[in-house]
């Protein structure tokens, strides 16, 4: 970082201890928490650590975390990509409204997020009664995490993709078409391979937020054992039970799964900066 | 007839040969309405069903009132210390080359990555006064974890990439011959950052600034670890709707949801203008 004096660099002792702030806050703020996780997690040592990973309820609330990011992400996907078509490949009125409604669940507490399917499902409404007429559960059962957790993951996709799309314009497509290309070859072939990086990208963040969601999840699960728990709600239990150390090796995995997210994304970005296409 | 139809169509929609409007826009909307839209229009009914006497009984007591004190206050407070640190690392992450400045890129978004409630266990351990930061504070008389400043650092967390991933870009293209010509015309650099850089970062600067207090505001799963959750001293807001569901008061739950809801919008609407003003400017 040392460069010759320039009038439009700062001073070199500005440099180094604006540098040094940047290091310390990141180091105190965000390494250290992950640190933490994982020395918490072997401090017993690895049987110990595998031993709470393979206890039964950990790898039941592990295969509904799967199963429930394996539902709401894929119904994020094709929302994402056909909403993004929808608001970049053509003029209409009302787009920036529409973006607006789309970007809305991110500025839920996801507290509230989990209440208003309470409010929806619960027993006290209307929809309600006629589900337990029905004998159909929602709330305090597996479609009520996905549907939450569908809410919170709602703008992951379409936020990533439809600033690039927009910035990629028509023409492509445009061409395409006159060619004699359908619709759906048109996607296939000529913006999919555009948007690609993207796409995983956004498919990326939405699969750690739908695995990694709590507060939505906490308020309509209703935490029942072996049923309702996911894995940050079983890191939740394990913790409140002063199990530290099966609660913090719990949560290794999920920190493993951020991580991971973060280097793919690194990975990507790299990509792109390389072949100078985005 | 065709004519006025195609007129009308005209008006709503710009015309274009590629396809698929009417379905992808149909679906769009299908799917906004269902699980966005409905849900919470919701709680909007739900609201108006609750008496005015009710309402005004929930969210005025004191237990209520202190937590909305505590999570306006303390989301201001972090948003202020992410803005001011944001932009020390937005700067260096744009401006500076030096080992490692990769990772450091990519750490800033763990707070998006790592699970809140991962986040919260990690705090806890951390400043608790057993823990690794904790014990330091304890020999000065300094209680973090279980208080209102254990709140601060979980907000300070999760609050963290906003203002960085919004000033960045700003840096980054920023036009180095401004900077020179304020150098040429004989402005010193704390000048030239001062009259020339800050103007044209500010709305990003606030945009990243609303968004970390919006974030603040909302936030559950990090913060009810550290927080100790002790009435009238360290609850958050979330944490008493949570705690009025677990009692089953449905409409003492809506009601303070509906105050908080009512704050994320107006946030919503300034945080878009702000865009659309940092996007004009630029």
């Amino acid at each position: 970082m040392i460069h010759k004096i320039s009038p439009t660099t700062e001073p070199l002792w500005v440099r180094i201890s604006l540098l040094l702030t940047a290091l310390a806050f990141i180091g105190v703020l965000v390494v250290l928490p992950v640190a933490v996780v994982f020395v918490e997690a072997f401090r017993q040592g690895m049987p110990a650590y595998i031993a709470a990973l393979s206890d039964p309820t950990a790898l039941s609330a592990i295969r509904l975390t799967v199963l429930v990011a394996a539902i709401a992400v894929p119904c994020n996907i094709i929302f994402g990509v056909v909403a993004s078509w929808a608001i970049t490949k053509f003029d209409f009125m009302g787009k920036q409204l529409l973006i607006t409604f789309i970007d809305l669940p991110f500025s839920v507490s996801p507290v509230i997020s989990g209440l208003i399917y309470v409010l929806l499902f619960g027993a006290n409404s209307w929809l309600g009664q006629w589900l337990i007429d029905n004998d159909i559960q929602i709330i305090f059962a597996v479609p009520g995490l996905v549907i939450a957790t569908i809410f919170v993951t709602f703008p992951f996709v379409a936020r990533e993709l439809i600033p690039l799309m927009e910035e990629q314009g028509t023409q492509e497509e445009e061409a395409a078409i006159m060619l004699g290309a359908g619709g759906l070859r048109t996607f296939f072939a000529v913006t999919l391979p555009n948007i690609k990086w993207a796409l995983l990208y956004g498919v990326l963040l939405c699969n750690a937020r739908a695995m990694g969601e709590f507060g939505a999840v906490s308020v309509v699960s209703g935490h029942i054992k072996n049923y309702t728990n996911t894995v940050p709600l079983h890191v939740e239990i394990l913790y409140n039970e002063y199990n530290f150390m099966a609660s913090f090796a719990v949560a290794s995995i999920l920190s493993l799964l951020a991580l991971f997210t973060l280097l793919l994304k690194t990975a990507i970005e790299c990509k792109f900066s390389k072949t100078g296409k985005i | 007839m065709a004519f006025t139809k195609n007129l009308n169509l005209h008006r709503l929609k710009s015309p274009s040969i590629i396809p698929g409007f009417g379905v992808t826009l149909g679906f769009t909307l299908f799917y906004l309405a269902l699980i966005v839209i409905i849900p919470l229009s919701g709680l909007f009914f739900t609201a108006a069903t609750v008496s005015w006497g009710e309402f005004w009984n929930t969210v005025s007591s004191p237990r209520v009132l202190h937590a909305y004190k505590i999570s306006f206050g303390i989301s201001l407070l972090a948003a202020l210390i992410n803005t001011f640190f944001g932009l020390i690392l937005a700067w260096v992450l744009s401006r500076y080359k030096f080992f490692g400045k990769r990772i450091i890129d990519a750490m800033v978004d763990l707070p998006f990555a790592l699970p809140t409630a991962v986040a919260g266990i990690a705090l806890t351990a951390l400043y608790s006064p057993q823990g690794w930061i904790g014990q330091y504070a304890e020999m000065l008389g300094i209680k973090i974890a279980f208080t209102p400043f254990g709140i601060l650092i979980a907000l300070v967390f999760v609050g963290l990439p906003f203002v960085v991933r919004t000033v960045e870009p700003i840096l980054k293209d920023m036009e180095k011959e401004l900077e020179e010509a304020a150098a040429s015309l004989g402005a010193s650099r704390f000048q030239t950052f001062r009259q020339v850089i800050f103007p044209s970062i500010l709305p990003a600067l606030l945009t990243g600034f609303a968004m970390s207090f919006a974030r603040g505001l909302g936030e559950y799963g990090s913060v009810i670890f550290i927080a100790g959750n002790i009435p009238k001293i360290s609850e958050i807001v979330p944490l008493l709707i949570v705690v009025k569901l677990e009692q089953y008061d449905y409409a003492g739950a809506t009601a303070i949801a509906l105050i908080m809801l009512i704050a994320s919008f107006i946030l919503l609407f300034i945080i878009n203008w702000l865009q659309k003003w940092a996007s004009d400017d630029s």
